[in-house]
């Protein structure tokens, strides 16, 4: 089958209604309202969802994979004059879909705290240093293969208002777009062994224990450069499609 | 239906600083440029949550068909027809209101299930703070025609379709405005998608 066959006879599903997105599985994902995170209670919808057939308008999404990155946008540790202070470490992983398929030039976009756990935003008010050498902000896409990298230094755990003596576990957040509005995902991944996780309900409003341990990275060693740089992988899939018509 | 070897990765909040990476460059406010076929829009939102007070620190996105009613996507049977300069995208962040704004035009009639054709609408995700999955919603226009036939429309009970509704503004031609409401009383209509 060509790509081009592919594509016509994907389209021609699209538009008898036959392509969707699998829903999730059951206590995978977390639910709106997790009043152990405070800032739900005013935020999460009080009244049900309206369960929506996927139509065109969700099977499609803005693809980006011809985006202009610029060199160092996925080197954290090369956006300024200097380096920044820190751990110095290499992301790396696989987006696939839950059928295994890879996704590929995809874009990636990514945000954390400095070192010291604080982020280079006007309203992160905690009393940690800045690092001029670090903003925080990455993008990558996807190879053919469906791998991203990224290189960066470790973020810092920080303190928060949501409870007393309230700390974030150390975090990446990752967001993606995939191939349609359905697979839109925007998530934190998370470092091995940190102490913090009985204790962070962010984490922790994710049902599944299985679903919660998938957000947290692998020491890499094959990743790891010597005398340079530990290595995390991070795997991430995405929504895949269901393949039987929905009514 | 067999059951997929990977399940796909648990969602979390974007949290109060997703502007670091996902905003200021990276922000698109104007989704359609002058020039673009369509009726121009300038669309205003504003985010509030459960007490009615201003979320000021949510993001919302936008995409949309352009005014044939094509995506721009491989999976759109007619996207090579459509105009490769606009793709459809906004992404903004609310202000200290909880307002933010689009310059767009009016997406056309996309297809439905079956033979059902839609309305003209924006599909719209917000995240933000306290949110650990997005929102999505609609925007529809208020007093379009298609409105009445609309498959996914029908789906909503009547009393809460208008929560869905951007109103054009009665002395300024083209300007529309909606309020999103997180939770209460007046709450906006959620998908789960």
């Amino acid at each position: 089958m060509t790509a081009d066959s592919r594509r016509t006879s994907a389209a021609q599903e699209a538009s008898l209604g036959q392509t969707s997105y699998r829903r999730p599985e059951p206590g995978s994902q977390p639910n709106y309202l997790h009043p152990a995170y405070r800032a739900t209670v005013r935020r999460a919808p009080s009244k049900p969802l309206i369960l929506l057939p996927h139509t065109l308008s969700e099977i499609t999404g803005p693809l980006f994979g011809d985006s202009p990155l610029a060199e160092n946008d996925n080197d954290l540790t090369r956006q300024h004059a200097g380096e920044p202070l820190g751990e110095r470490i290499i992301v790396s992983g696989r987006v696939r879909e839950e059928d295994g398929r890879p996704v590929r030039n995809t874009l990636i976009e990514i945000w954390h705290a400095n070192a010291a756990g604080r982020y280079s935003h006007q309203k992160d008010d905690h009393r940690a240093p800045l690092d001029p050498n670090f903003t925080g902000s990455g993008r990558a896409l996807t190879d053919s293969s469906g791998r991203y990298r990224f290189v960066t230094i470790k973020p810092g755990a920080y303190p928060w208002e949501n409870h007393p003596n309230a700390w974030r576990p150390a975090h990446i957040h990752f967001s993606l777009f995939g191939h349609a509005f359905a697979t839109r995902l925007v998530t934190q991944m998370y470092f091995p062994g940190d102490p913090l996780f009985p204790f962070d309900p962010i984490f922790n409003s994710i049902p599944d224990e299985r679903a919660r341990q998938r957000l947290i990275s692998h020491f890499d060693l094959k990743e790891t450069k010597p005398g340079w740089a530990l290595g995390y992988s991070f795997d991430i899939v995405l929504r895949g499609r269901e393949e039987t018509p929905f009514e | 239906m067999s059951k997929p070897p990977l399940t796909a990765t648990a969602s979390q909040t974007a949290g109060p600083f997703f502007h670091l990476g996902l905003t200021g460059s990276r922000s698109v406010g104007r989704i359609a440029a002058p020039g673009i076929e369509g009726e121009r829009v300038r669309l205003s939102c504003r985010v509030l949550d459960g007490d009615g007070a201003a979320v000021n620190d949510a993001l919302i996105e936008i995409w949309q068909a352009d005014a044939q009613g094509h995506y721009h996507h491989p999976d759109d049977p007619h996207s090579s027809s459509g105009n490769p300069a606009f793709l459809g995208f906004g992404r903004q962040e609310t202000d200290e209101d909880g307002s933010c704004s689009f310059e767009t035009i009016k997406p056309g009639r996309v297809p439905g299930a079956g033979n059902h054709v839609q309305a003209p609408h924006l599909n719209c995700t917000v995240f933000a703070r306290g949110l650990l999955k997005h929102l999505t919603t609609r925007i529809y226009f208020s007093g379009d025609p298609a409105n009445a036939q609309d498959p996914i429309l029908r789906l909503v009970p009547q009393e809460r379709r208008d929560t869905l509704m951007a109103h054009e503004h009665p002395a300024e031609r083209g300007a529309w405005h909606i309020n999103i409401h997180l939770s209460g009383e007046r709450e906006t209509v959620f998908f789960d998608v």
